[in-house]
């Protein structure tokens, strides 16, 4: 017997925003990629928050302020739970992935790398995974160095192997490209770094929104995501690292909150996560992740990775069949993402002309322009999708790329 | 299609991307500028030769959008023979095209071609697209070659 087809549908009602209209047509949401949308559960909960739960935490001995801490460190058990993690502690809440790599990047030039060390990223990161390291290796003298993709958007491994040595003091790559799709061999190359004993951060912001990640089955030693990625709120993240890192690490950002005791004559820390977690707190950012993760679990998340599968094989095979349409990222691993060109029509004129039908997709460079410069192109449309869009979507994005066509044909 | 869309695209902006105007590099220009909208990647060159105060040759390059590209075609039709003084107010006269906060239905008779861009103000995401080829036309007037 095969298992029953995962249900768009239901899952689609969960969200209000995807029932609502722009410029007087049904929302077609295929912007998955720069954000989710939110599910009707976590829009009650930050309500419901405020309405009757809002207090400082770690502080007061009233009730809403235990009730508050509670909450908070529940989500931190709930955050470690979703990435399968044991030990809750090495969950610090930041305010999103972009945080998170700078925290890990300071760790790293404080305790870590020396003139001539080596940091190795790949051609397809995010800014966010780039710029902090150019930052780092500034500061430190130490080089970064850039793992090659091939014409599909794959990671040459051959290359990475070359790269990687015994100069080598940290790998920090995506799991999935935003801009292509490409799903990376993450295994592979932890597997790697860590036969010559050299740390790996994964990026997760992409991966996150569309699969169950097990980050202790992965074993790398960071791993980074968005809370508004995965359907929860934004301003809220997660970096996750192993214990004798974060230990290593100095403070990210100091003041209340991050100390044990403040003394003119010298200040201590708390430990790990508080010694990251300086200030009051995204509270209601933490309580909305919790309840995002916890709507994101009960799915069937095998059932959702299908048929987010399915759409983009079926988007893939009626967007090629347009004359003058090419997709750049063609990786036979690849996330629900598609990243196109039409003729020499700019994205920006097709991000608009799709606006009026109701499609929402993004137009621009995807904060990857590296990658971007490596294909040879400034800029590429891209349509993303999530669980809860359906081959109406798909439908409706085809016809409007179609109409846009023969306009500019 | 919807009527703003239409007025976005309007034919005289499609026929300037399509065919634009004093398009390519510019032999001997006296001045010159590169225009960069970091927030889509439009980008844009612009070559000028100065005679005394008058603007007497204008081209430009540009990897960017229909309406980037068609306002600054329009742009050099605009500019080329003009003095340095009429060339800020036509840039001033498309800045208050623009301007969603002003409705210049009134005297857009006057504009000839650029009136086309009055529909660009309908997109806040766009505008930046047609004004990126004026500002690079004042930074190249600032810009002496060599």
């Amino acid at each position: 017997m095969t298992a029953p087809a995962f249900d768009a549908a239901r899952a689609r009602a969960d969200f209000p925003i995807l029932a609502t209209e722009v410029r007087g047509k049904p929302l077609t949401y295929l912007d998955n990629a720069a954000t989710g949308q939110k599910p009707q559960v976590l829009i009650d909960a930050v309500e419901r928050y405020y309405r009757a739960e809002n207090s400082n935490i770690h502080r007061g001995v009233h009730y809403l302020s235990e009730q508050a801490t509670d909450a908070y460190e529940a989500a931190r058990a709930k955050v470690a739970q979703f990435i399968g993690i044991a030990d809750q502690d090495e969950i610090i809440f930041t305010r999103g992935t972009t945080e998170s790599i700078n925290l890990v990047a300071h760790g790293f030039i404080e305790t870590v790398f020396q003139a001539g060390d080596e940091i190795l990223i790949s051609h397809m990161e995010h800014h966010a995974n780039i710029v902090p390291w150019q930052i780092a290796a500034e500061k430190t003298g130490a080089i970064l160095k850039v793992v090659p993709v091939d014409d599909r958007g794959v990671l040459d491994m051959a290359a990475f192997e070359q790269m990687l040595s015994a100069k080598t003091k940290l790998v920090a790559i995506t799991h999935i490209s935003n801009a292509l799709g490409t799903i990376n061999p993450v295994e592979e190359i932890i597997e790697k770094a860590h036969a010559i004993d050299v740390p790996v951060l994964i990026d997760g912001a992409q991966s996150t929104p569309h699969m169950a990640v097990d980050v202790a089955a992965l074993g790398c030693d960071f791993f980074v995501f968005s809370g508004h990625k995965v359907f929860g709120p934004t301003g809220i993240g997660v970096l996750w690292g192993k214990r004798e890192w974060l230990e290593r690490f100095p403070p990210y950002q100091s003041g209340g909150d991050m100390i044990e005791k403040v003394d003119f004559d010298g200040t201590t820390y708390k430990g790990i996560p508080g010694k990251f977690e300086a200030g009051t707190p995204h509270i209601e950012g933490v309580v909305g992740l919790a309840v995002a993760i916890d709507y994101l679990m009960g799915l069937d998340r095998k059932g959702a990775l299908l048929h987010e599968a399915a759409l983009l094989k079926a988007a893939t095979e009626q967007l090629s069949a347009i004359d003058g349409l090419r997709i750049i990222g063609t990786s036979p691993h690849k996330a629900s993402v598609i990243s196109f060109l039409i003729n020499d029509i700019h994205p920006h004129d097709i991000g608009t002309f799709l606006d009026a039908d109701g499609v929402a997709i993004r137009a621009g460079h995807h904060c990857t322009q590296p990658l971007l410069k490596r294909f040879g192109v400034p800029a590429t449309a891209r349509a993303s999708f999530a669980f809860y869009n359906d081959f109406d979507d798909v439908d409706r994005l085809v016809k409007a790329v179609q109409k846009m066509q023969k306009f500019f044909g | 299609m919807s009527d703003e869309l239409h007025d976005l695209y309007q034919s005289i902006i499609l026929d300037h991307n399509k065919r634009p105007r004093h398009y390519g590099a510019l032999e001997d220009s006296t001045h010159t500028a590169e225009g960069y909208n970091p927030l889509c990647g439009d980008k844009i060159n612009v070559h000028v030769i100065l005679r005394g105060e008058t603007v007497e040759s204008i081209q430009f390059e540009a990897a960017c959008c229909a309406i980037c590209k068609a306002s600054a075609s329009m742009m050099t039709e605009a500019l080329l023979g003009q003095t340095i003084e009429n060339s800020q107010h036509a840039h001033a006269r498309v800045s208050e095209l623009l301007n969603a906060d002003k409705d210049t239905s009134a005297d857009i008779s006057e504009e000839g071609e650029l009136a086309a861009l009055a529909g660009v103000k309908k997109f806040p995401a766009r505008i930046k697209c047609a004004t990126l080829p004026w500002h690079t036309f004042e930074s190249a007037l600032k810009n002496p070659v060599g």
